[in-house]
């Protein structure tokens, strides 16, 4: 028994520890927004937050997260309005958008550790979120217009 | 429905234009309680299975016709029927609908159809063919729906139809001010006699078409609510994890359940039974279990032993041998030929020859192959991402012996699809699994699965040899192709490919007074699919690198060489699309607006290039111009300017990004992707030995520019790919004087 706080609940999984955080997050705790793409913290589709900063969920033991805080794409926001999820939209970001929630992820821990970042800032924080429609120089502009609306203290 | 009549056979037959059934009168009576969802509300709705003759939105509404419901408080629900996977087609269908019908877009949502070809027409997407088919079929449904309601309105208000308008769902009546709401008119069309036609807009009287749109799904995945194949959660739903044959056509020898069964949550171990070529199901055994990573670990306990397969000594390097041989001599097949260019070839003085190799890629979607499948009794439920719902659903009738109509389709919004999704294997393997169960059952395929048991776009090996006149442009070109022919894959006793593998080589529109070309079919057992360009994706890096090495021979700028010698198709097959024959005249103008908008033929610095390239895919037109500079032996793409022509833009943002995405996609595989076969086994698995193009390789700028926006629309999800490879050889040539020929080209091209 393993408890981890989800977008700011507590909840006790009865899971095996070295069952990834990703399938505990998708199969157990019914939060889907975090996507299964590689199984090996490759593609990024599964990018959460622990404590704040950008992880990949699907190499994460539940063990290793006993106690912590966990974000997902769901609790990001109440109701979509961070600054990233908002940028995402005004730029059209997504096509088929099955990566996005990890690109939005990585975009917004950036963000918190640098507000104002430069394109090879946003290059090197976004490289290991694969994106097969190839939506990068969206992304890019996503996370420029992301900074923006942070600073001019449009945020939540 | 491709490339005019060079498209493969296969596809055309599996994704035929059927004859749409919109414009017939449904009526279902509205339960009038439903307040109007907010922005992104459609995307729950294809969470949301439900029968078809009663989805959500007409239980409370009243359906005007198969696409459109109207609600009680005025708002609308549209049903787009053709599968979503990033070409913004739930956006741009969906428009078409509400354009004709005058419907107020902001209170407008969209729910996706489940399959019911009688009403919604042929469900499968692909081919680029979405918004070429609607442009019809579509916008006269909704221009149907229109008319249905001003003619209640007509009677209701006791006025002349024709004298009535309509504005954001409502009917006017300009002589006396009234404004009547759809809601209201909806419950009078059942006394409405359908029209047997209505006219469309004259389309510069578009008022949403041409504008600019967000994605209708864009704030459901921005909130991480957008639901996918994987994200369907059913009671009581187990999951199923399937080791298959590694080796095409090996089969289960045997395997222990006992120490899967022992993995906690494991709850079941079934065989799944290899399928026929019509569907290419691997044999493989299931481990079913209360979580996907349950059935995962099961899964490794598995043990199997497999039969030997005929195709285990198969590998990339005898086939590629094998395509060495078949083009060093005459083809089988003669796709065309004008003149006679062996015998100009043998008199020339000069003969310049050229050889293109590309290998096999994998879609790799970013959401892995999946399907959630549940058997109850004769029927099949299944809900999940696939591009066809409708061949799906046949195969699975089949392979579980069950009627057709007992077999229902939702199709969820699909994590990429580029033709991976269009062939049901995966869906008939969750069926099978599911029939050995007596709960719901969602397979899920991990990325090895996916890389390992994809569809591929095939290797292919051209050889082009041409002799050059006076003047320097070409006087004999002849082209020999060889493949792994896709259609083979699901009809082995297929015996013609070359018209379908050639498109693009065989129907270039440059001027040579005696071409050729011959096709030969390479067998292999590794399966072969379409992938977002399907042919052109190698026959266009072919004709187009060796049009640039002409020009060079030559002596002429690679940009005027092309427009010198683009001119009407003059072999005599295959035949042209009679709505979109090829014309001369919109490939030199996109070849032009490219050169233009790029500046082709300024100055550039050392270690920089300029390439340039052309093709028509899908019946539309695209040219680009890409920069690379290469500085220190690392290549950087700092900018593709493409051209476009697909006729009318309907959904500006959307259209630009399908270019956007194209470009980038196929930068990635031009430069980086390659799957290659060793003892049958294809050998890479993931996203580190397959690797595709990550942010920091995109192009710094992609620009795009629409030309002959006023004719008819053709398709749009593909033609950006096919130029991006040959300009970017092309370009790279420029920089380096490194001329590469074969795909893909290694991340130090200098």
């Amino acid at each position: 028994m393993f408890e981890v706080t989800i977008n700011g609940k507590r909840h006790r999984l009865d899971v095996d520890g070295d069952m990834p955080l990703l399938w505990a997050l998708r199969d157990v705790v019914g939060l889907t927004g975090a996507k299964f793409g590689c199984g090996k913290a490759l593609c990024g589709a599964c990018t959460v937050h622990l404590e704040g900063a950008a992880v990949r969920a699907c190499v994460l033991p539940v063990s290793a997260v006993a106690g912590k805080s966990v974000t997902t794409i769901e609790g990001l926001s109440a109701d979509g309005t961070h600054p990233v999820q908002r940028a995402w939209v005004e730029e059209n970001v997504a096509q088929c958008g099955y990566c996005q929630a990890g690109q939005i992820m990585s975009a917004a821990s950036l963000l918190a550790r640098k507000a104002d970042p430069s394109d090879d800032d946003i290059d090197a924080a976004m490289a290991g979120n694969l994106c097969r429609c190839g939506t990068y120089v969206r992304i890019r502009k996503a996370v420029r217009r992301a900074a923006e609306l942070t600073k001019g203290g449009a945020g939540r | 429905m491709s490339g005019g009549a060079g498209e493969g056979l296969g596809r055309r037959a599996l994704l035929r234009a059927g004859a749409l059934a919109g414009g017939g009168l449904f009526l279902a009576l509205a339960s009038c309680k439903r307040e109007a969802k907010p922005e992104g509300a459609g995307a729950e709705g294809a969470a949301a299975p439900a029968p078809a003759a009663a989805t959500e939105a007409a239980r409370e509404g009243v359906e005007v016709n198969a696409f459109v419901v109207v609600h009680p408080d005025n708002s609308a629900t549209i049903r787009v029927a053709k599968s979503e996977m990033g070409q913004a087609v739930r956006t741009t269908l969906a428009l078409m609908v509400a354009e004709e019908l005058d419907l107020d877009w902001g209170r407008a949502r969209v729910e996706q159809a489940p399959l019911d070809a009688k009403r919604f027409g042929d469900q499968g997407t692909g081919g680029s063919a979405s918004v070429r088919g609607a442009w019809t079929t579509l916008r006269e449904a909704g221009a149907k729906a229109r008319a249905l309601l001003v003619a209640a309105a007509a009677e209701k208000l006791g006025a002349p139809a024709e004298g009535l308008k309509t504005e954001a769902s409502h009917v006017v009546d300009p002589a006396s001010g009234r404004r009547v709401p759809y809601a209201e008119l909806a419950l009078l069309v059942g006394k409405q006699k359908a029209p047997a036609s209505a006219p469309v807009k004259d389309p510069n009287d578009f008022k949403l078409l041409g504008r600019e749109h967000a994605n209708v799904d864009a704030p459901a995945i921005a909130r991480g609510a957008a639901r996918y194949g994987l994200d369907v959660r059913k009671p009581r739903m187990l999951f199923a994890s399937i080791e298959r044959a590694p080796v095409p056509g090996a089969k289960v020898a045997s395997f222990r359940a006992d120490a899967a069964l022992a993995v906690r949550g494991v709850k079941k171990v079934v065989e799944v039974p290899a399928q026929g070529p019509d569907v290419n199901v691997p044999s493989g055994v299931a481990v079913v279990a209360d979580s996907t990573w349950a059935a995962m670990q099961g899964r490794k306990k598995l043990a199997i032993e497999w039969a030997a397969s005929p195709h285990a000594s198969e590998a990339s390097a005898p086939h590629l041998a094998e395509m060495e041989r078949a083009t060093s001599a005459a083809g089988r097949e003669l796709v065309n030929r004008l003149g006679d260019p062996d015998g100009e070839l043998a008199k020339a003085r000069a003969v310049v020859r050229a050889r293109y190799e590309v290998p096999f890629i994998a879609h790799a979607t970013m959401e892995p192959m999946n399907f959630t499948a549940e058997v109850r009794g004769d029927k099949c439920l299944l809900t999940g991402p696939t591009q066809n719902p409708e061949w799906a659903a046949k195969s699975v009738a089949k392979a579980l012996g069950l009627a057709p109509e007992n077999v229902s389709v939702e199709v969820t919004l699909l994590g990429g699809g580029f033709g991976r999704r269009l062939n049901p294997d995966y869906v008939v393997e969750a069926a099978l699994v599911a029939k050995q169960l007596d709960a719901p059952v969602q397979v899920v395929w991990t990325r090895e699965d996916d890389l390992r048991h994809d569809f591929y776009r095939p290797p292919a090996l051209h050889v082009i040899e041409a002799s050059l006149d006076a003047k320097g442009y070409p006087h004999a070109w002849r082209h020999r192709l060889s493949t792994a022919a896709i259609s083979a894959t699901i009809d082995p006793e297929a015996k013609e490919f070359g018209l379908q593998e050639s498109t693009g080589a065989s129907t270039m529109l440059y001027r040579v007074p005696h071409r050729s070309c011959e096709y030969t079919h390479a067998p292999i057992g590794t399966k072969r699919g379409w992938w977002r360009g399907v042919h052109t994706t190698h026959t266009v890096f072919a004709v187009e690198s060796f049009l640039d090495e002409l020009a060079e021979k030559a002596g002429k700028d690679p940009y005027e060489y092309r427009l010198a010698l683009i001119d009407e198709l003059k072999v005599d097959r295959p035949k042209p699309n009679k709505d979109f024959p090829w014309s001369p005249d919109r490939l030199k103008a996109v070849l032009k607006t490219a050169a233009e908008k790029a500046g082709w033929g300024k100055a550039l610095p050392p270690g920089r290039g300029a390439g340039i390239a052309c093709g028509i895919d899908h019946l539309s037109y695209a040219a680009q111009v890409v920069e690379v500079s290469t500085a220190g032996g690392a290549l950087r793409v700092d900018r593709v300017v493409c051209a476009v022509d697909c006729g009318r833009v309907l959904n500006p943002n959307g259209a630009r990004a399908q270019i956007e995405g194209g470009i980038v996609q196929a930068l990635s595989a031009a430069l980086k992707e390659k799957i290659s076969v060793n003892g049958g086994r294809v050998e890479q698995s993931n996203f580190d030995d397959y690797p595709v193009a990550r942010i920091n390789e995109a192009p710094a700028v992609i620009e795009v520019h629409f030309v002959n926006t006023d004719l008819r629309p053709s398709g749009l999800g593909e033609p950006s790919v096919p130029p991006l490879a040959p300009a970017l050889a092309n370009a790279i040539y420029r920089a380096t004087g490194k001329r590469h020929r074969s795909l893909p080209i290694a991340a130090r091209p200098a």
